[in-house]
């Protein structure tokens, strides 16, 4: 048996020990995506799903019979859907933490407060990768390709990741809002699903009512929408590019503060 | 150092109030528990238990009063009391979907520990718990009793000064029970501090040097086990008629003759009471043969813990139980 160590306890953590608690819990995060397959493939065919039914029963609708045209236009907005989505698995698990009491074991451990926000979030990053992996890869099968250049393309992805973010938080604080996972997924849908429709994401601006033409104008997921494009099959992209990181920074700066502060106050 | 390692409470709280909405799951609790030793806490479900585990814990704030862990306050300093107690059961959990060796190498981690020494940690924890041959498998794979273990092992993996025990033991065979008891008499030796929480009066009779008992959120007692089964006389006379038709009979006479509440239990039909004076036996004996009652059983001895605190609270540990612990199954 091991004796007892009695050193004078710390009187806080610094900061890198937070973050060395943070990794931590990342690590902790992307072992349970290895390990769950369930969540791998529920990642996986969600975009391949979203991928063939949008293409084939809107594309010739939308683009007159050239699924092909259309594959182009679209590819670029299932990307923003599927990441905007797929942070919803951050408030799950975050709810899932909190009533399984996995989280009342980190808070009574000697770590960084805001750690297992700051790990379960940057570990989901390894998640909105592989769906955004997922829908570029079988996007290429369907026959999309990336008209603009590698780097381009590559700078889409960091954007998608930095939006999905500071999305992830609004998540986070729903997750920890809503009592069940039931719950979660439901004010999460009824939270995103206007966001994500009522964009340009799937149709052209041009049909819609002007009412709703003003709201799909404002919509983050518009500018981020046309960002995309930009940056995978040409088109302006400084302008989006730069309003939807503006987007991501609000969005981080008014939800992560208020997740963090009702995270601290289930205390 | 703030406090006497040999002589010093590791646990000292006072008048802790805390109330959720217009329930007051705590109406001014006082407990202490000596360093090196066993405190258990004792009270049916609902009484207030859990709730003072959590403030002691720091994981929920006292509306009112005070608590300190070897003298560091549990609102201000409660980074420091972190980094001296061990939490298991229903207070803190493990991760479902990781291994028993992941969860033991995370908690390691985040303690501070290097990854080659978490990892050694974690290994010789699981094989003091008997738990080598599961270490790899995922923890929502594991039997109740497991899941207790592994609990057990991840408070350790910190060697706290101040371990918070609850319900250790609570679906575990005689034989995991025993065990159980024997890894707290160790940590005990080692001078760590044990507040256990049970519904097994046996169990705070067996391990714990001073007991708590709490109901509706209020102390109704403190003392050693033996201090409070004096303190309802420390005896209890068990009387059994021949002839079950005689029970109603037998016990009314007991109530007189001792002149304290009789309780009766038809399956086996036994009336105890308890007794304050045992000069009074002979004489209890003699009435029953005088009235030519036959009696099957005709026993003094010391009383349990349940029958204390049936005195102490008017109801049974174990009355407000059932539902709860069905819950916590169905969530296994």
């Amino acid at each position: 048996m091991t004796t007892i160590a009695a050193p004078t306890p710390d009187r806080r953590v610094s900061l890198l020990g937070g973050l060395q608690n943070t990794f931590t819990l990342t690590w902790r995060s992307v072992l349970k995506i290895r390990t769950n397959m369930e969540d791998l493939l529920g990642l996986s065919l969600q975009p391949i799903t979203f991928l063939l039914l949008f293409t084939y029963v809107l594309g010739g609708a939308i683009v007159h019979g050239s699924t092909h045209t259309y594959l182009q236009y679209e590819l670029p907005g299932l990307l923003v859907m599927t990441v905007v989505f797929a942070t919803l698995g951050t408030g799950l698990m975050l709810n899932q933490d909190i009533t399984s009491g996995v989280f009342d074991r980190f808070r009574s451990l000697p770590i960084a407060r805001w750690a297992p926000l700051a790990g379960a979030v940057l570990g989901d990053m390894v998640r909105y990768l592989i769906s955004v992996a997922v829908t570029i890869a079988f996007g290429m099968i369907l026959g999309f390709r990336v008209t603009t250049n590698p780097a381009a393309a590559v700078l889409g992805v960091l954007l998608l990741l930095a939006f999905a973010l500071a999305m992830c938080w609004v998540s986070a604080l729903i997750g920890m809002l809503v009592k069940t996972a039931q719950g979660v997924q439901a004010f999460g849908f009824i939270a995103f699903f206007p966001l994500v429709f009522g964009s340009n994401l799937l149709a052209p601006t041009a049909t819609m009512p002007g009412w709703l033409q003003a709201f799909v104008k404002v919509n983050p997921m518009t500018v981020l929408t046309d960002a995309e494009r930009g940056l995978f099959t040409g088109g302006s992209v400084a302008v989006p590019a730069v309003r939807s990181l503006l987007w991501a920074l609000g969005i981080f700066v008014v939800f992560a503060p208020l997740a963090v502060r009702v995270y601290r106050r289930k205390t | 150092m703030r406090y006497d390692l040999t002589t010093g409470n590791a646990i000292e709280a006072t008048g802790l109030v805390k109330r959720f909405g217009k329930t007051t799951a705590l109406g001014g609790v006082d407990l202490v528990a000596r360093q090196g030793r066993v405190l258990g806490v004792l009270g049916p479900n609902g009484a207030g238990k859990t709730t003072a585990v959590r403030i002691l814990a720091t994981l929920l704030r006292p509306d009112d009063g005070q608590a300190s862990v070897c003298g560091y306050d549990v609102v201000r300093d409660a980074h420091q009391v972190r980094q001296l107690i061990g939490l298991t059961g229903q207070y803190a959990s493990m991760d479902e979907g990781l291994s028993g060796t992941n969860n033991l190498i995370m908690i390691g981690r985040l303690l501070g520990i290097g990854r080659a020494q978490a990892r050694a940690r974690a290994a010789e924890l699981l094989a003091r718990f008997d738990l080598t041959d599961a270490a790899g498998r995922p923890v929502k794979t594991y039997s109740g009793g497991m899941r207790r273990r592994l609990d057990l092992a991840a408070s350790l993996v910190g060697q706290p000064r101040v371990l918070y025990l609850d319900e250790p033991t609570t679906g575990l065979d005689p034989r995991s029970r025993t065990d159980v008891w024997g890894m707290i008499r160790e940590l005990v030796a080692d001078g760590v501090t044990v507040l256990l929480t049970t519904q097994y009066l046996d169990e705070a009779d067996q391990l714990a040097h001073d007991i708590v008992v709490i109901d509706h959120g209020r102390v109704v007692a403190t003392g050693t086990p033996d201090e409070l089964k004096a303190r309802i006389g420390g005896r209890v006379l068990q009387v059994s008629p021949a002839d079950p038709a005689q029970m109603v009979e037998v016990s009314a006479l007991l109530g007189t003759l001792t002149m304290a509440e009789v309780t009766t239990d038809d399956e086996t039909g036994v009336a105890t009471a308890p007794v304050t004076d045992g000069t009074l036996v002979p004489g209890i004996f003699r009435e029953f043969d005088d009235r030519g009652i036959e009696l099957a059983e005709f026993t003094l001895r010391k009383a349990s813990l349940d029958e204390v605190f049936f005195a102490l609270t008017g109801h049974g540990a174990d009355d407000e139980e059932n539902g709860s612990r069905e819950l916590q199954e169905s969530k296994l």
